[in-house]
């Protein structure tokens, strides 16, 4: 039966989340060159378009229509069909069908768009688009399903991912990491110094990421209830502790940065996001500071390697998500959540932690090896890199004919 | 007439617009610019680590002025834009061969 508390919670949930994307877009439009603005917020906000529109045409009912195989979904919820004002009798039983599937929708949305992040300042648009597509049906879908779909394979065997650490931070880091692979880094890469536009445009996208980030974590309790609470605490205290100690780690380097500091709030964020609803919300903090520790040496030795992954997606929401998910095998506590399972330190021995950590293997390598060959199909045929010119000029005037700012007026 | 062009550090322009008035000169242009020197940029910091950015932010002072102000007008902005660090600038002077005035078409010495 529909509860009207629990409904109106997911319904202003689902509009949190989706400020996520946009600010997404500001966090990594500021930390891109100025001719790259523009090209940079367009790649976030088409996915508000493209995903938006695809998810109710049919990727809701490939996520979580009825069960093919553990796989996969099935047809049955397609254009919408059998989805309705009346609850799930599966998912989130006391609000509409309808808002839980918006509320799902816009997780799609954002992690298509956290992907973006890796390839800004050399990927064509038309390539992005229709990468967009391919990865939504061919890789999110079928891990929406394996994860939360009911009767999915991962979601049987009892891995715990609360709000997405699997599905979206795990999902689109490896993705990412992926596609950079085959598109290559962009031209002056470790040459010239790349100057963000703005870094007070970083600091906003961030804010709007920990203020939607309460609708993603305590929204998914699927209800007005403790639970919410509790998730929204731990959530909390993770952004604030790792953003507190990645303003510490690069003080100690040489100053505390902005950009660092509003980094460290997001991969704390990210760290948090698959447990936020299954551990003691004060672990949020241990959770937080492992992530802004790990995530930014994970950057540093990213910048050794020598791959282009422009915005750190797999450092921060890759690294952060897999920090996070085994945080799960370790704290999660059946006292929090009784859907839940014991961790390593609540008894509940090294079982769960070995679950997550399948979780994130089998996610990683179908993610990493499913978004290799799409990306690889995309560029033999259609091409997924601008021309050295149109790099050159940059993504806003040679992609989309528009600056970011003005001329002499 | 010449045409007085001074690349100067952004905080000493109070004291150059100052001591040029001092001089009895008050029409200049000021333009933000970049540039760069002997000391070739300056670090900033990114999410970890530095990058270098060559080029630094500078103010140009454009002034056109009488060959006999001109010998003063240098010396008050050598005097009032050093600090004695790296960075302090330049002043290049250039000969002007024609000047009107918009407004009522004058022409030559009148304008300046």
């Amino acid at each position: 039966m529909v509860n009207a508390g629990d409904t109106a919670w997911i319904l202003i949930s689902t509009a949190l989340v989706m400020l996520m994307t946009p600010g997404v877009a500001l966090f990594y439009g500021g930390m891109v060159r100025k001719k790259s603005v523009i090209s940079t917020l367009m790649m976030n906000f088409a996915m508000l378009g493209v995903v938006g529109l695809l998810w109710v045409f049919y990727a809701y009912s490939l996520s979580f229509g009825p069960d093919s195989g553990g796989f996969i979904g099935s047809l049955k919820y397609v254009f919408l069909n059998n989805v309705g004002g009346e609850p799930s009798s599966t998912y989130a039983t006391t609000v509409p069908h309808l808002a839980f599937m918006m509320f799902q929708g816009m997780f799609a949305i954002i992690t298509v768009a956290l992907i973006t992040g890796a390839v800004v300042e050399r990927i064509k648009f038309s390539a992005l688009m229709i990468f967009a597509v391919a990865w939504l049906t061919l890789i999110y879908a079928p891990v929406a399903h394996w994860v939360w779909g009911a009767g999915g394979w991962l979601a049987k065997l009892g891995v715990l991912d609360f709000a997405g650490g699997i599905v979206v931070h795990v999902n689109a880091g490896l993705s990412a990491l992926a596609l950079v692979i085959v598109l290559g880094a962009r031209k002056g890469f470790r040459h010239e110094p790349m100057e963000p536009s703005s870094i007070p445009l970083v600091m906003l996208g961030a804010g709007l990421l920990w203020f939607g980030w309460f609708g993603f974590n305590a929204g998914s309790a699927l209800g007005s209830n403790s639970l919410a609470a509790s998730a929204l605490v731990a959530t909390n205290s993770a952004g604030a502790a790792a953003a507190t100690t990645w303003m510490l780690l690069a003080w100690n380097q040489r100053r505390p940065t902005l950009l660092g500091i509003a980094t460290g709030a997001v991969a704390g964020l990210a760290a948090v996001t698959p447990g936020a609803g299954f551990i003691p919300p004060i672990y949020g903090v241990l959770v937080g500071i492992v992530a802004a520790v790990i995530c930014y040496y994970a950057m540093i030795a990213k910048m050794k390697m020598g791959i282009d992954d422009s915005l750190d997606v797999m450092a921060v929401h890759g690294v952060g998500g897999i920090i996070g998910v085994l945080a799960v095998g370790i704290f999660a506590s059946i006292a929090v959540n009784p859907v839940g399972a014991n961790g390593l330190l609540f008894g509940g021995g090294l079982t769960l932690l070995g679950k997550q950590l399948l979780g994130i293997l089998s996610v990683g390598g179908f993610a990493f090896g499913g978004t290799w060959i799409i990306a690889k199909v995309i560029d033999t045929t259609f091409g997924l890199r601008v021309k050295e010119m149109e790099e050159v000029v940059g993504l806003d005037l040679s992609q989309h004919g528009e600056r970011a700012f003005g001329g002499i007026r | 007439m010449k045409k007085i062009e001074a690349i100067i550090r952004e905080e000493r322009l109070d004291a150059v617009k100052k001591a040029l008035e001092e001089i009895g000169l008050i029409g200049m242009t000021v333009t933000e610019v970049s540039g760069r020197g002997q000391q070739k940029g300056i670090p900033l910091q990114w999410r970890v680590g530095e990058y270098r950015v060559d080029f630094l932010p500078k103010l140009k002072i454009e002034i056109i002025c009488h060959d006999d102000d001109c010998n003063a007008a240098v010396d008050a902005i050598m005097k009032s834009a050093k600090t004695g660090r790296i960075g302090d600038g330049k002043i290049f002077v250039l000969p002007v061969e024609a000047a009107y005035r918009i407004r009522t078409a004058e022409t030559g010495e009148a304008v300046v």
